[in-house]
């Protein structure tokens, strides 16, 4: 399947979308497909929603963010975040903040069939209790003591980017894996983009690298350079350049758009997105190689 | 400020660090007097050595050679909830005379005049960690009187109002680019213990949103050793990148 097929048939209007990606592999190639599809009323969580959201907010397809660092990691803002919830451009945005921690528990929750997850207090000393409305306080049943409680969350659809996957898209991933795994189990449809597409041999001979099991995976794309401008552990490194471009380029919703023009809309798919990124700068993010070493499985036939 | 910071790290500790004057800190601290200390990235990044300065908590060279990676939520819980995380080195935009720490917003929270990133793994860190240190750019729109809305736990409103949300810890240190300040065993109010080379005690108050209080020994910062600035200028930091935001 192409990320043109899987964003038409899995990406409906109005749906919660999921994101993976903590930093490391986050699902660029996908994202940009939904907006050249110009999907509309998302509500997307992410914990670090990272430039992949901001271009969403400033394609206008999200209609609400659920986060917990909504920033440019190492650099500074996210300009299209800012525009929405200071000046309501291009529209308004609602939002709902937590920690990381509240976020990978809400995900752990729904992922584990459950209706909350119980948490630290620590939250409570912060202003941020006060405009939240997606924890409870309880006195613990065994001890007495009080106890916070966050509400599960189960997107409808997972969209996560990873190293490699077979056809039948057993997910391997290493390196930061972030929420990945939570994410995907919590969703009702998941989306899997890849590096590379590899035999189901190759997959079966190292199953602990597996993060999300095929039979719960509805399309995988093999997407070589997915998650440019984000990295892929082995693969290639961060565009840090990038990072700090967008900084620089996206201050106005003008030139947002101007920006999207340039790395979204002009662009049909990834194939020639490379071609505009180029060999060179391609080349220049290229990683040396640092393999491990191969680990005994044992064999028993 | 960088040396500063290292000197709060003792050797065997778990040091929770962001990205930044924390991570060089954390860094150097583990290139002379700490060799065994454990840095913890909210990436989930555990035991890193990173081959080249890493410019975010996700960079792909704090994976490469380190002993450990968890997932987003047991970094939080195994970790941090669970009590392993013996220091945190945070910041923000705005820090208070109790230590309570602002990255969230500037203004009012429903129709803010500046929008920042937020919490991230700030709040708990704060809340769990067995102490704080902070590091932050010593300017008088930074340490204000109360901020504008605590993200990060410090002391609250001073004295035992932390100890009533059941939280122990709290911040040891601020570590600013004008000198290091530690807080009152009573009050909980931050004061100021010694200001760096070439400043004085009246500029520290005159950049700062209070009415800064001074230790009875207030002194000079011991400045960084010939050795501490040979590593963050040709090993740590050889461009700059961080450290041209840390005077002194």
């Amino acid at each position: 399947m192409t990320s043109k097929e899987a964003v038409e048939k899995f990406v409906k209007d109005g749906q919660l979308v999921g994101f993976g990606g903590f930093t490391h592999g986050i699902p660029f190639a996908i994202a940009h497909e939904m907006i050249r599809h110009k999907k509309k009323h998302l509500a997307i969580c992410k914990e670090t929603p990272d430039l992949v959201v901001d271009q969403l907010l400033a394609a206008g397809c999200v209609d609400k963010l659920m986060f917990s660092w909504a920033g440019n990691p190492g650099v500074g803002s996210l300009h299209a975040f800012r525009r929405a919830v200071e000046q309501l451009v291009p529209h308004p945005l609602a939002t709902e903040e937590y920690t990381h921690f509240i976020t990978g528990a809400r995900y752990l929750a729904g992922a584990s069939g459950l209706p909350f997850m119980p948490v630290t207090t620590a939250v409570l000393a912060s202003d941020l209790a006060r405009h939240s409305n997606v924890f409870k306080t309880i006195d613990c049943p065994f001890t007495g003591k009080k106890i916070c409680l966050v509400k599960a969350i189960n997107p409808d659809l997972a969209v996560i980017h990873a190293q490699r996957s077979d056809r039948e898209g057993n997910t391997q991933m290493w390196g930061i894996v972030g929420s990945n795994r939570e994410i995907a189990m919590a969703s009702e449809h998941v989306i899997v983009s890849v590096e590379e597409i590899v035999d189901s041999e190759l997959v079966r001979r190292d199953p602990n690298r597996t993060v999300i099991p095929g039979f719960h995976v509805d399309a995988v794309v093999e997407e070589p350079w997915g998650a440019h401008p984000s990295y892929s552990q082995g693969y290639y490194d961060r565009d840090n350049q990038y990072y700090m471009d967008y900084e620089k380029n996206t201050r106005t919703q003008e030139e947002h758009e101007k920006f999207l023009e340039e790395w979204v809309f002009n662009i049909s798919d990834r194939k020639e997105y490379l071609k505009h990124l180029g060999r060179e700068r391609m080349s220049s993010l290229k990683t040396k190689t640092y393999y491990s070493a191969p680990v005994d499985y044992g064999y028993f036939g | 400020m960088v040396a500063a910071a290292s000197r709060e790290l003792k050797d065997h500790e778990t040091v929770f660090v962001g990205i930044g004057i924390p991570q060089l800190g954390a860094l150097l601290a583990q290139r002379t007097h700490a060799p065994h200390l454990t840095l913890i990235y909210e990436s989930g990044v555990v035991g890193t050595q990173p081959q080249r300065l890493p410019l975010s908590i996700g960079d792909p060279t704090l994976v490469s050679g380190t002993y450990g990676i968890f997932n987003f939520y047991e970094t939080f819980s195994m970790l941090l909830q669970r009590g392993f995380i013996d220091v945190g080195f945070v910041g923000g935009a705005q820090v208070d005379k109790y230590g309570n720490i602002n990255s969230t917003v500037i203004g009012d929270y429903d129709k803010p005049k500046v929008r920042l990133p937020g919490s991230g793994g700030g709040c708990e860190i704060a809340g769990l960690s067995k102490r704080i240190v902070i590091i932050t750019p010593h300017e008088k729109r930074r340490m204000v009187a109360k901020v504008d809305f605590i993200t990060s736990p410090g002391f609250l409103e001073g004295s035992n109002t932390r100890a009533q949300f059941n939280l122990g810890g709290g911040p040891s240190a601020v570590i600013t680019t004008m000198g290091v300040l530690r807080f009152d065993e009573q009050t909980k109010e931050m004061r100021l213990d010694s200001y760096h080379p070439g400043l004085s005690l009246e500029q520290v108050r005159q950049n700062t949103g209070w009415d800064l209080k001074a230790s009875p020994n207030v002194k000079e910062t011991e400045p960084p050793t010939a050795e501490e600035v040979r590593i963050l200028r040709e090993e740590l930091d050889p461009q700059g990148i961080f450290l041209k935001k840390a005077v002194s």
